[in-house]
């Protein structure tokens, strides 16, 4: 009886496919825009997942290869390592930001310029992939909150 | 490579008897003229380290040190403000130049040979070292120090500075203040 009643809640609360991207939000997405053709692309936004869930990959059309860096400082000095996965507790915001944690876009398609959008896929263990268009601010942006003032 | 303790604000660094942070370099800027620091000297200068490949931490604290000579006004005229790259393989004066430009009018950039670069680090107490990164373009990143170096018309080192610590109003005004401490 009790199954019965929580498979009927389930199913009146939103079709399946909704569920899916309930479960992870995508908040503010952008990326900077690159001044010199052959330099890596970075793209910044933050995540927030009713349940403990993973970030494992990232890719994207407009790049070869897209990497989870994070960055770490000892004694003032900043080093760029390479995450295999981005933990997403549950209920928690997890913000990537200039600075810090970033997406690095390797072997751009073409320079990313100001105005201009790109498809980014984000593959998570538990939900699967959400793909959302992310917009391309200026060299000197901060995010887009900035950008509007 | 010397690694140094943070600098510290209003010039501890250079009175508690730690090692001397001193602007001295002989490079190449990005118009492809041999500079020493006495092309800069008096006036203030800013000086960063950093890498044209770098995606994250060195275009952020560039816009951010274009925001505090925007900030300064007229002021920005009595200061150099310096990207050192600390990857000269790479950051040719033409990569500079297209790269500085694209921050903001004023800012020199400066390369030069592996030695070259090393002695300026070392006369700023600057720490770098290249880490090998398959993924990455040419299979690696250079890490690199931070910190926006504030020094005197002479040279000498009196504050350090990181991006995310204040907005670029408190920067601007506490170059200020320098200038005025300074007696100028
Ligand atoms: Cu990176």
């Amino acid at each position: 009886m009790r199954t019965a009643l929580l498979i009927a809640a389930v199913l009146a609360m939103s079709p399946l496919a909704a569920m899916a991207e309930d479960a992870v939000r995508i908040i503010d997405p952008w990326a900077r825009a690159t001044i010199l053709v052959s330099r890596p692309g970075v793209a910044y936004l933050t995540m927030e997942s009713a349940r403990d869930d993973q970030l494992l990959a990232v890719e994207s059309p407009a790049a070869d290869r897209v990497m989870i860096h994070a960055i770490e400082n000892s004694d003032d000095v900043s080093r760029m390592v390479n995450l295999d996965a981005l933990d997403l507790p549950a209920g928690e915001r997890v913000a990537l930001a200039p600075g810090g944690t970033h997406l690095m876009l390797m072997g751009l398609k073409k320079r990313l310029t100001e105005g201009g959008r790109f498809p980014l896929t984000l593959q998570f263990e538990r939900v699967g992939a959400i793909t959302v268009s992310v917009p391309v601010l200026g060299v000197g942006a901060g995010g887009p909150a900035e950008d509007t003032q | 490579m010397t690694r140094t303790p943070a600098p510290q604000e209003s010039g501890q660094a250079t009175r508690t008897g730690e090692a001397v942070i001193r602007s001295e370099f002989t490079l190449t800027d990005h118009t492809g003229k041999r500079v020493t620091e006495a092309a800069f000297l008096g006036r203030w200068q800013l000086a960063f380290f950093g890498f044209t490949h770098c995606p994250d931490v060195c275009p952020t604290t560039l816009a951010y040190m274009a925001r505090v000579l925007d900030m300064l006004g007229d002021t920005a005229e009595r200061v150099a403000a310096l990207f050192i790259t600390v990857d000269p393989g790479r950051d040719t004066p033409e990569a500079l130049a297209e790269y500085v430009s694209a921050f903001h009018p004023g800012l020199v950039g400066l390369t030069g040979s592996e030695a070259d670069i090393a002695a300026a680090a070392n006369a700023f107490r600057v720490f770098y070292e290249r880490m090998e990164q398959d993924s990455a373009p040419d299979g690696y990143v250079m890490a690199h120090s931070g910190y926006i170096y504030l020094m005197t018309p002479d040279g000498q080192f009196e504050t350090g500075f990181r991006e995310g610590d204040q907005p670029p109003e408190e920067m601007a005004r506490k170059i200020r203040d320098a200038m005025e401490r300074y007696g100028e």
